[in-house]
């Protein structure tokens, strides 16, 4: 087990329905996992909470055995020491990425692993080095962030959370700031990224890139309503409401190719 | 401005009020120093810069001073301070005695002390040569344009005989000036002022006879008994021995009053008024100007830009200080302090600077804080401008995105770590602009600092321009050094704003 996900309740202030109705579950270690949904099925929200951008009332999130619980469980102090633990063995790749303009992509891999994990300046760039190397991107250490394409750029974000060792790194929507024609490279990217055995998590709204992973959750109105691998999931679903969503993201997809 | 002036008064009078008895003699004798403040703005021939050699300081009150500071055994050290603001600086301490054209008057005997007179001037009217319809009575001078000095015996005769009067807190030249382009129809003043800038304009006449006559004295704190009393026997002195009737001969302003006072001047020429009258009479041309004259202020201005500038730099590390300090208590701060720091920022941008510095200077003293004056002016410059920065600052923080502070939580980074090394140096470069401004905009702002005693570049000018009777050729000059102190630090910032920005610029891909 590396993330479990128990009972997660979140609801917005004032909002008449919670927006993730005790959501639970638990991601097999060093896959590549896909949580599914169409817009508006929690997704974000999961990841926020999870993330602790975000406070959830209720339920826990668990990492490699450090646990997060509901605000209202634990007091505001011991919340914020719980989140500080998890945090570290999680990794986050945004939707629009979040590089630091200012700092070159080295920079940018360098910055936390200096300042947070206190190593030597000469450790963290010879760690970003390779991990750039690896992702395709040994040449672009120096360039600033708007120097760089959008797939180098998602690539640095990737290289940038990796050199944090997380256990598990989530992905939010990676492939809808880019060019429909990177998709194949994107998910290239996410099967070298699981061979060296990080669990990865990402959560989309794209079937192609669900069905590149190895293992599919599908989330709607704030809960999972099925998980299995997504030659199962995507072609035999069990649930009715799932069927329905893949008729209508299929719909989607016929009128804007995404 | 008026109404300030009176505020202050006030703030100073409680001060003198509260306060031990001064003992002015005591620190005169101690540190062998009369120190007189006046006004060189004031101009001819009382308090003026030599318009031949503007380094040195002369006039009849000069020379007064030097002869009380001779019979009180020590040296006489002029000290400049706003003339309207005279009595002021002298109940704060700033100098042991005011000695500048200070009229005799019942009103002021509650804010100082007063010693005899030592002249006594007659208001004279001025009016256009050859103006038909020129004023030339005190009855003819209702519902006419006449301009005086504010708070002079000249504007309380003008409002009572029902004039409409226009008050000058500038030179006395600007008053002529503008009678003479027939903005007002005439001018109402002391008797040697009207000397030596009315009667030295071809184009005007001095109307024969007296409008009413004003004693000057001298002033000290309220309490200092024993230098009033030292300096009322030093006048006697100097009157009985002629002295007093020597200085005003040679300035040539002795008139049947002041003889009645301190004897007749002897006769001869009057020296000091004829060299006057050969130095401004008639301008010298330009480029003659900028050859003979101009090369003679250049240790003034640069003493009035070094002030200008040392101000300016003071003042600005201090606003940008705490302006860091108020953005970021405003946008990372708990609840309180947030509301703290908005309400200095909404105190100092929406009050005027004039009034900030008023109180940190005459009205801090009360407090029993002394500010001497260069520490006052930073304080209130840098106080007034830490708000404008605190915004800068602000809006700075501000267009970074979320998305940024979100990024560095996700990889660990405390708060501090997020300010220091993600939002900060993207903020800067937003900053950076404003800041250059600011700092332009403080370079003039500290202008106002001659409020309180400073010579600064400003009124380097304004003192020059009143003496020298030059206000075209001087403000040129004035502009280029402002501008030669201002322009290496919009440089400075364009390299700061490229430093930050380098990011930003793409490589040929």
């Amino acid at each position: 087990m590396t993330l479990k996900v128990d009972m997660l309740v979140r609801r917005y202030p004032g909002a008449a329905e919670a927006t993730l109705k005790e959501l639970s579950f638990d991601l097999p270690a060093g896959t590549l996992v896909a949580l599914l949904g169409r817009s508006g099925a929690g997704k974000s929200t999961l990841l926020r909470c999870v993330m602790g951008l975000e406070p959830f009332e209720r339920g826990t999130v668990e990492v490699d055995g450090a646990k997060v619980q509901g605000t209202e469980e634990v007091s505001p102090a011991v919340r914020e020491r719980q989140l500080r633990a998890v945090r570290q063995r999680l990794g986050l790749v945004f939707q629009s990425f979040e590089l630091f303009p200012h700092l070159t992509a080295l920079e940018n891999c360098t910055l936390a692993p200096v300042k947070v994990k206190g190593l030597t300046r000469a450790k963290a760039e010879d760690k970003a080095r390779e991990l750039l190397a690896q992702l395709g991107l040994a040449d672009k250490a120096g360039s600033f962030p708007e120097q760089l394409s959008g797939g180098q750029k998602q690539r640095v974000a990737m290289a940038r959370a990796l050199a944090m060792e997380p256990s598990v790194l989530l992905y939010d929507e990676p492939t809808s700031a880019l060019d429909p024609s990177l998709k194949a490279e994107v998910l290239q990217t996410l099967h070298r990224v699981d061979a060296t055995g990080v669990t990865q998590v990402v959560v989309t709204h794209d079937l192609q890139l669900a069905k590149g992973a190895e293992h599919v959750f599908v989330l709607d109105h704030g809960q999972v309503i099925e998980s299995g691998p997504p030659g199962k999931v995507l072609t035999a679903p069990e649930h009715d409401s799932t069927r329905k969503l893949l008729a209508s993201w299929l719909e989607d997809g016929s009128r804007k190719p995404t | 401005m008026r109404r300030l002036a009176a505020f202050t008064l006030m703030l100073s009078t409680a001060a003198a009020a509260d306060g031990p008895a001064r003992d002015g003699l005591a620190s005169v004798r101690r540190t062998g120093e009369l120190r007189w403040g006046a006004d060189a703005q004031g101009g001819a021939p009382y308090v003026f810069q030599d318009p031949m050699d503007p380094n040195h300081l002369v006039g009849f009150e000069v020379d007064l001073s030097v002869e009380l500071a001779k019979r009180l055994g020590v040296k006489a050290r002029p000290v400049h301070g706003q003339w309207d603001k005279l009595l002021e600086l002298l109940a704060r301490g700033d100098f042991d005695v005011a000695l500048n054209g200070i009229e005799v008057a019942e009103e002021k005997r509650r804010v100082c002390l007063l010693t005899r007179p030592y002249f006594v001037a007659e208001e004279k009217l001025t009016v256009r040569r050859g103006d038909a319809h020129a004023p030339r009575t005190l009855a003819a001078l209702a519902g006419r344009k006449v301009g005086t000095l504010p708070g002079s015996l000249a504007e309380r005769i003008l409002a009572r005989a029902g004039a409409e009067v226009r008050s000058y807190d500038g030179g006395q030249n600007e008053i002529y000036e503008d009678l003479r382009l027939g903005r007002t129809d005439a001018v109402l003043l002391d008797g040697p002022v009207a000397r030596y800038y009315g009667d030295v304009e071809p184009e005007l006449e001095e109307v024969d006879g007296s409008f009413g006559e004003v004693s000057y004295a001298l002033a000290v704190a309220v309490g200092d008994e024993a230098l009033l009393a030292e300096l009322n026997a030093a006048l006697e002195s100097l009157a009985r021995d002629g002295t007093l009737a020597r200085i005003y001969g040679s300035w040539g302003i002795s008139n049947a009053e002041t003889a009645a006072l301190v004897g007749a001047a002897p006769a001869g020429v009057s020296e000091e008024y004829e060299r006057w009258r050969a130095a401004v009479g008639k301008l010298p041309p330009f480029w003659e100007r900028v050859r003979t004259r101009y090369p003679q202020t250049l240790s003034l201005f640069l003493a009035g830009a070094g002030l200008t500038l040392a101000l300016s730099l003071v003042s600005m590390a201090l606003a940008v200080a705490l302006g860091l300090g108020l953005a970021v208590g405003r946008r990372y701060g708990p609840m309180p302090l947030r509301w703290t720091c908005t309400a200095y920022v909404e105190f100092f941008r929406g009050t005027p600077l004039l009034i900030q510095l008023t109180m940190v200077y005459f009205g801090l003293p009360e407090l029993g804080l002394r500010l001497d004056p260069f520490a006052a002016g930073c304080i209130a410059l840098g106080l007034n401008y830490a708000a404008a920065e605190a915004e800068n600052y602000r809006a700075g923080l501000e267009s970074v995105p979320a998305g940024q502070t979100e990024a560095a939580k996700v990889l660990g980074l405390s708060r501090w770590l997020t300010l220091r090394h993600v939002v900060g140096p993207q903020a800067v470069r937003i900053s950076i602009p404003p800041m250059t401004n600011d700092f332009i905009a403080l370079l003039k702002d500290s202008s106002l600092v001659s409020l309180v005693t400073l010579t600064e570049l400003t009124k380097t000018y304004v003192n020059l321009a009143s003496s020298m009777r030059d206000h075209l050729g001087l403000g040129l000059l004035v502009a280029i050094w402002y501008l030669v102190i201002g322009l290496p630090f919009a440089q400075l910032s364009k390299r700061a704003e490229a430093h930050f920005g380098r990011h930003l610029r793409k490589v040929a891909q």
